[in-house]
């Protein structure tokens, strides 16, 4: 190996031994990062898997096709299905405006976008109780004795009209929880790309849509997938909020990870771990497509390197 | 001039203000229905002051592992070539992916009595589930993820002259790395220290699990919400939000200098 430059005719050639520790620091540094990992990420994994089928396959099949787990499997859809293509919209209309145009507070903005990251999941399931919960905004609105718009009280009143221990509040809570994901991919990336190729394609006769599909969408699909797989996870597997808003009725309001709880709670370890198989493959699905997309990310800008 | 930015930044501030400045406004007004002695003895109720003191010594403990195991991981792939290192790389993210819950049963029963290492450790005397060292564990578990995505990406751009340099003005390879690679690292590894702990304050679901729920010993600030919530009292659960709403605001701030400490000292480096 050559030396790096020596800077003085009398100075020494730089020693191999100060650019990379010796074998032995290697070894030991690379076995304390598999350990730790093992221990900390791998043996957890095998472990839900292993316990899963502890009472073969049938009874693995058995849990699974529960009316009850069922439910929980349909509810947990319905959210993700509602939550994650209004965060997708909202992001891309946030990177939009922020990585496009120049404004007052921009960063303001973004810090109020990060903020739902910042909350513990408990207390972003208490927010909604306290607007939509019987004692919270709602509750007093539908209970007042000379309400504001008297029809519309009384209208929620004859529906029995119910967000919180309902299916609206799940969706709310999650919503909240996933709020900031897809724009916070999309934001550094749009930012990144600058506006000069939207700029030319206006300029050559574009419209804005046209522009939008054809010139932007194409740059930025692999961040905004990697945001969707990211809120898609979080919105499947939210557990804290989610419980603080779903009164937890069997078979009615209870999602996968609530309906792991419950079974977990009735000493049900192997029902618990095998519901809990499907959230950890869900996992390693989110963490293959993620290498993927990074993958095709990077080879894209490998191939169109910003200038 | 590009279209749409009202369009965009409209529904951006509606959606904001909708999903979560309104909802968000509601703690502070239901503070206000508690007089101000309730609120300040709602807060500081001696369960409330334990719990206080185990989620940030918790927290804290949990994040300072991190920043160490996490350096020498984001070290181990950053630097070198082994076999699986594409797959170690993508399972650093397992604790992001894997939802809470599950984490939360797993450690449960890895560790109980009769799990796979809570079996091992029994002999010993060290009891896991449901003690403080319980959340601990768990804690560390989410963890992970917050330093090695800081450190990586900086460690990665580290230009290897400065390196180089050090070497030959004679410096040995542990001088190169506490002197010159460290003193680089420092704000990504705070960054990421910070983000970890601030996870880690308000973490639910894969904490009660292993902890048990043993009043002044085993609960977490988020685990008391809980239970005014149980019990439908929610003014009371509303000023302990508010005592972690403060803290997580507090908390974002410093990351967000911490991060201008970085990107500063980045560019700085590649100017």
């Amino acid at each position: 190996m050559t030396p790096a430059v020596s800077f003085h005719s009398h100075s020494p050639a730089v020693p191999r031994r100060s650019l990379s520790e010796p074998p032995f620091v290697r070894r030991v540094l690379l076995g304390t990062a598999l350990g730790f990992m093992a221990l900390f990420l791998v043996l957890p994994l095998a472990f839900v898997f292993t316990q899963a089928f502890a009472k073969g396959i049938g009874f693995y099949g058995k849990t699974l096709s529960d009316p009850l787990a069922w439910k929980a499997i349909k509810l947990t859809l319905l959210a993700a299905g509602i939550a994650v293509p209004l965060n997708c919209v909202f992001g891309v209309a946030a990177a939009w405006a922020i990585a496009k145009f120049d404004f007052r507070g921009k960063n303001i903005l973004l810090t109020l976008i990060d903020l739902p990251f910042s909350i513990s999941p408990v207390i972003s399931g208490l927010i909604y109780v306290l607007v939509f919960g019987a004692q919270g905004w709602l509750g007093l609105y539908m209970n007042a004795d000379h309400p504001y718009l008297p029809w519309l009280a009384n209208w929620l009143n004859d529906h029995d009209f119910k967000i919180i221990f309902a299916v609206p509040g799940i969706v709310l809570a999650t919503l909240f929880v996933t709020f900031p994901f897809v724009a916070r991919e999309l934001i550094p990336l749009m930012q990144s790309q600058g506006r000069q190729e939207e700029e030319a394609a206006r300029v050559l006769g574009a419209s804005g849509w046209q522009t939008f599909w054809r010139v932007t969408l194409p740059n930025i699909k692999w961040g905004l997938l990697y945001g969707v797989i990211l809120c898609n996870a979080r919105a499947m597997g939210e557990f804290g909020a989610v419980s603080v808003v779903s009164g937890k009725i069997r078979g009615q309001t209870n999602t996968l990870p609530l309906h792991i709880e419950a079974l977990y709670d009735d000493y049900n370890f192997t029902g618990a771990f095998a519901v809990a198989s499907l959230l950890a493959f869900l996992a390693l699905l989110t963490l293959g497509l993620k290498t993927w997309v990074e993958y095709q990310h990077n080879r894209l800008q490998e191939r169109n390197p910003p200038c | 001039m590009l279209p749409g930015f009202h369009l965009t930044l409209g529904f951006t501030l509606f959606y904001l203000g909708l999903i979560v400045l309104i909802p968000l406004s509601a703690v502070f007004w239901k503070t206000t229905t508690l007089s101000w002695t309730d609120f300040w003895h709602t807060i500081t109720q001696p369960m409330a002051l334990a719990s206080y003191r185990l989620t940030f010594g918790a927290s804290f403990l949990a994040a300072l592992v991190n920043a160490f195991f996490g350096l020498i991981v984001t070290w181990v792939l950053v630097r070198y070539d082994f076999f699986g290192k594409k797959i170690v790389d993508a399972l650093v993210d397992l604790p992001f992916a894997l939802p809470t819950a599950v984490a939360g049963i797993t450690l449960a029963s890895l560790y109980g009595q009769n799990g796979w290492i809570g079996r091992l450790l029994v002999p010993f005397g060290i009891h896991v589930a449901n003690s403080q060292f319980g959340i601990f564990i768990a804690l560390t578990f989410i963890g992970l993820p917050f330093i090695v995505r800081t450190v990586q990406p900086i460690l990665e751009d580290l230009d290897p002259e400065l390196e180089e340099a050090a070497a030959s003005l004679g410096a040995n390879r542990w001088q190169v790395f506490w002197r010159v690679i460290l003193p680089m690292l420092t704000p990504a590894l705070l960054t990421g220290f910070a983000l970890a702990f601030a996870r880690a304050l308000g973490e639910y679901g894969s904490v009660i699990f292993i902890a048990g729920n043993i009043p002044m010993k085993t609960q977490i600030t988020p685990v008391l919400i809980m239970g005014e919530l149980d019990m439908f009292d929610y003014a009371r659960a509303t000023a302990l939000a508010v005592v972690m709403l403060v803290v997580s605001f507090v908390l974002l701030l410093v990351i967000n200098l911490l991060q201008w400490w970085t990107n500063r000292y980045n560019t700085t480096n590649l100017a």
